[in-house]
C-alpha cells in the first residue's frame, strides 16, 4: 500500500518561466537515468532481497524517488506555465506539443517516451545493487549537467537538493551491498 | 535547528526530512542508538507539526490517515505542484 502526501518533499521554485529548461529537465521526468525510472527499479527489484535490510532500503529509496519525480514534474510545469505558442517552438517543444499538448508526458528532453528497458531486475542482490549504485551516479551526473544548462537560482535549489539525494542514495546502497555480500558470503555452503 | 517562524509547510518539510535522512541510515545502521534516539525525537515533533498545518490547510494524507474530518476538503486546491 502506499500513501499519498499532499505536499512536496522539499520546495519547487523557478525565477521566471523557460520552456527550454522544462525539456532538458524532462529527461530526470521520463529519461534513462530519470526518477521514473529510479522508482520502477527500487520497488521492483525489493522483492527477491535476501534481507529485510535489503528489502526496506529499497522500499525506502524507491518510495522517496517517486517523491522526487513529482519534483520534477512540478519543475516542468512551473517552467512551462502559460508559455505562449512562440515560447514553445523556439524552446523546441513544438512537437511536444504536437503530440502531448501541455501534457507531462514520461519521455525525456527529446520526446522519446519512457520504457523499461531503462531499468534492470535481475532477481540478483547483487548485481542488482551494483545496478542501483551506477544508477544513482549516472542521476547525480545528470543532475549536474542540468544545473550547468541553467542560471536560474530558485530552480537551482531543487535541482541541488535532487543531487545530493542521489549522494545520500548511492551511500545507504552501497552499505547494504556489503552488508548483503557478507551476509551471502556467510550463507554458501561448499 | 527548526525555527518557530517559519510557515507550518516549511516545518512539516524540514522535519520529515530529518526522518528521511534517519530512516535510511537507521536501515543501514539498525543499531545505533543515537540515531534511533534522534528518529524518535523527530518523529514525536512531527506528529505535532502536521497536526498544526492540517488544522489550518486541510489533510496531508489520503485514505484515513490524516483522520476524521468534518467536511471534504482533501480535493481543495492548491495541489503541491500549485504552491
Ligand atoms: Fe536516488
Amino acid at each position: 500500500m502506499w500513501l499519498y502526501e499532499k505536499k512536496l518533499q522539499y520546495p519547487v521554485r523557478v525565477s521566471n518561466p523557460d520552456s527550454k529548461m522544462a525539456k532538458y529537465i524532462y529527461t530526470q521526468f521520463g529519461g534513462p537515468n530519470g526518477e521514473l525510472g529510479a522508482a520502477v527499479r527500487y520497488l521492483s527489484q525489493r522483492y527477491t532481497m535476501p534481507t529485510g535490510r535489503g528489502k526496506g532500503v529499497l522500499t525506502d529509496i524507491g518510495t522517496e524517488e517517486l517523491a522526487h519525480w513529482e519534483m520534477i514534474a512540478t519543475m516542468v510545469y512551473k517552467l512551462t506555465k502559460g508559455a505562449s505558442i512562440t515560447d514553445i517552438k523556439q524552446a523546441g517543444l513544438g512537437s511536444h506539443y504536437a503530440i502531448w499538448d501541455s501534457g507531462i508526458f514520461p519521455g525525456d528532453s527529446n520526446g522519446v517516451p519512457f520504457t523499461t528497458a531503462y531499468i534492470n531486475v535481475m532477481g540478483d542482490p547483487i548485481a542488482d545493487l551494483h545496478e542501483d549504485m551506477a544508477a544513482e551516479q549516472k542521476a547525480r551526473a545528470t543532475y549536474e549537467n542540468l544545473i550547468r544548462l541553467t542560471d536560474d537560482v530558485d530552480l537551482m535549489d531543487g535541482l541541488k537538493f535532487l543531487r545530493e539525494r542521489e549522494v545520500v542514495h548511492f551511500q545507504r546502497f552501497g552499505e547494504t551491498l556489503d552488508y548483503i555480500q557478507g551476509y551471502m558470503d556467510s550463507k554458501k555452503a561448499f | 535547528m527548526v525555527k518557530q517562524n517559519m510557515n507550518p509547510l516549511q516545518t512539516v518539510q524540514e522535519l520529515e526530512f530529518a526522518l528521511v535522512e534517519l530512516n535510511l541510515y537507521l536501515d543501514t545502521h539498525p543499531n545505533d542508538q543515537n540515531a534511533l534516539a534522534a528518529f524518535n525525537d523527530f518523529a514525536s515533533r512531527y506528529a505535532t507539526a502536521r497536526a498544526t498545518y492540517e488544522a489550518q490547510y486541510g489533510p496531508l494524507a489520503n485514505f484515513g490517515n490524516s483522520g476524521p474530518t468534518a467536511s471534504w476538503t482533501w480535493i481543495d486546491e492548491p495541489w503541491p505542484w500549485e504552491i
